[in-house]
């Protein structure tokens, strides 16, 4: 077929422009963030790492990261081992309403982060399990439980459904068969869907402000920061979520796409 | 007489509507090498998963060694498996899939390896034994795939058509491989396929299925001789069948009236009375050609519609003046010996206890 010039440029146009509109703003936070000038604004000011060493030195910004870090590793391992359940229970067995089963479970995405915030904090304060750092993490392992079992039930969908039953052949008893074929098998996934689970409780930012209540994670300090007044600060903070972010994506990418095929290691 | 170590009693299997297996009764001797054949669908490859313990009987037993073994788990029983699908661990290299149910079984470390490069080595892929699944080769990963259930030292291996991806070449190497291996275990091999040289070249008996049920089990020769009805007549293949009325009964003698023409067939005391309606087959092999008219009781003539060649042996395909296609099967240099002129009609003749009688 003859290559149309019009429409590669077109389509060219069209992916920088994506591009530009998602990393611009990041791009300039970045930069400011490196700025001396209080104010963004162009021209710029000297470089300066003024805001970084600040951020180091604020004992509350420091605290909200350690909370972030801690309320993203549990929600990693919890909202994963969810995920890897009903995936594999949806691998394994068929019974009635199967279909309604796996549409409740992909719910709560769908449903606005605000009613949802809204929702858990009456619940949590009515449980009495409110205002905890791991009010956060279960609040977080709900809401991002249905990213892992997507990603796991993908993995498991192309797996040759004997090799379960050749492990049961040769003396496996369903746990050792858990152990030491399903699990191998979804580990790529598995680490895959840890790092993107992770990503998504790093940066959630309403659900934690609800039902965090004196337990801050960054996103809630950067809501405060700006609130205030106008302060470069965010920008730097802004800098690291940023990074921590796109590495945790990065991850999840490199191990569901690259090590798919690949040998890993049990 | 060898101890039976596999009994079916009364096995019926259904999965939901769908009837799989009906009213199987066989048994499986110690040390035999047993195939069970029959079309996709005939309930051959749930009779094998029923003995591995994977799908569970709706009725009846299943007794091995005298046990019953209706609820004995899968993990606890000794039947490892051949998969069609291989089931080879493909994050595993292939010694560490030949060493996985020595693992499982609580076999310590060099003990397994060693027993797992034993094997190997006798199924010529030491060679291998490190790497991936996936660079391996049909025909190698056949043999990881044998090696690994081997390893179990089990008394009986079943086997789920295990050739059907392989090149027809290796097809015939593996072939003898697994009979060697068989005689030289003496353990049993119960061999699932729907191809009819595998199963006639390897057991020692054939259980022909059909709709769930069992429709002969016999030798190879007996199979391929006097099949016992219609559908094994037509399954096996190179086979005239010929259906009619019998007109009368002599002796062992009786005369049938088809649309191509009165036959006679030897037949048991009994087995037939006029006015029935019979068929018959006659192996391809057993027809003779001649240009001539023969002096025989059982000929037609026909045209030949097409010549099939495998190696040194021809398969002609011919059709009488009604329309019946009949098969049949020689050498190739008794063919051209006969110096046979193919536009012209050919005669088909054969003796009447080369026609086997089949029962309804």
């Amino acid at each position: 077929m003859k290559k149309d010039g019009l429409l590669n440029v077109v389509l060219g146009g069209y992916v920088v422009l994506v591009f530009l509109f998602i990393f611009a703003p990041i791009f300039f936070s970045i930069v400011f963030s490196f700025n001396s000038q209080r104010f963004p604004t162009i021209p710029l000011g000297e470089f300066s790492t003024e805001w970084y060493v600040k951020i180091l030195d604020d004992p509350d910004i420091l605290e909200a990261a350690l909370n972030s870090l801690i309320v993203s590793f549990s929600t990693a391992i919890l909202a994963t081992l969810l995920g890897f359940c009903t995936a594999y229970s949806d691998f394994r067995y068929n019974f009635r309403f199967k279909g309604p089963y796996l549409a409740l479970i992909l719910l709560p995405p769908t449903i606005p982060l605000i009613i949802m915030a809204l929702a858990m904090l009456a619940w949590f304060s009515k449980i009495g399990i409110s205002g905890q750092l791991w009010s956060i993490v279960f609040a977080h392992s709900v809401l991002t439980a249905p990213f892992a079992m997507a990603i796991i039930r993908l993995r498991l969908n192309q797996m040759d459904p004997d090799l379960e039953s050749a492990a049961w052949n040769l003396g496996g008893t369903e746990w050792a068969t858990m152990r030491h074929v399903i699990f191998p098998f979804c580990k790529p996934a598995i680490i895959s869907a840890m790092c993107l689970t992770a990503a998504v409780s790093f940066d959630e930012f309403a659900v934690s402000w609800f039902v965090s209540g004196l337990n801050k994670t960054i996103p809630v300090v950067i809501l405060e920061i700006v609130q205030g007044n106008i302060d470069p600060q965010v920008n730097a903070i802004g800098t690291f979520v940023f990074l921590i972010s796109i590495t945790l994506v990065v991850l999840a990418q490199v191990f569901f796409i690259g090590r798919q095929h690949k040998k890993s290691s049990s | 007489m060898t101890k039976n170590l596999v009994v079916f009693d009364k096995i019926h299997k259904s999965f939901g509507n769908f009837v799989a297996v009906e009213e199987m009764n066989f048994d499986i001797k110690e040390g035999e090498f047993i195939a069970i054949m029959g079309p996709s669908g005939c309930g051959k490859t749930t009779t094998l998963r029923m003995l591995a313990g994977l799908d569970a009987p709706s009725s009846g037993e299943i007794l091995i060694n005298d046990q019953v073994m209706n609820d004995v788990k899968p993990h606890e029983r000794d039947t490892p498996l051949v998969w069609q699908s291989l089931a080879l661990f493909p994050f595993l290299t292939a010694r560490e899939n030949v060493e996985f149910g020595l693992k499982m079984r609580g076999v310590e470390k060099a003990e397994r390896k060693k027993r797992a490069l034993n094997w190997l080595d006798k199924l010529g892929i030491l060679e291998f034994q490190d790497r991936d699944i996936s660079t391996l080769s049909g025909g190698q990963k056949q043999r990881v795939a044998l090696a690994r259930s081997l390893v179990m030292e089990p008394k009986m291996l079943l086997l789920d058509e295990p050739l059907s991806a392989l090149d027809a070449h290796l097809v015939i190497r593996m072939q003898s491989v697994l009979t060697q291996l068989q005689k030289e275990l003496g353990i049993t091999f119960v061999y699932v396929t729907h191809s009819q040289s595998e199963a006639f070249a390897m057991a020692d008996r054939v259980v022909i299925m059909s709709k769930g049920e069992i429709a002969q089990i016999g030798s190879p020769r007996d199979i391929y001789r006097e099949p016992a009805n219609q559908f094994v007549a037509e399954f096996v293949g190179r086979n005239n069948i010929l259906s009619g009325t019998v007109e009368s009964v002599e002796h062992n003698r009786a005369k049938l009236n088809t649309p191509s023409g009165d036959f006679f067939v030897e037949v048991k005391a009994g087995q037939l009375t006029e006015r029935d309606s019979a068929s018959f087959v006659i192996s391809a092999d057993l027809v003779h050609l001649s240009a001539g008219e023969p002096d025989s009781k059982n000929t037609v003539a026909c045209q030949l519609i097409s010549e099939e060649f495998v190696g040194s042996m021809v398969t002609l395909f011919l059709e009488n003046a009604s329309g019946h296609e009949f098969k049949v099967q020689m050498q190739e240099r008794e063919l051209s010996k006969l110096e046979l002129d193919l536009a012209k009609p050919i005669w088909l003749s054969w003796s009447e206890c080369s026609a086997h009688v089949l029962g309804c």
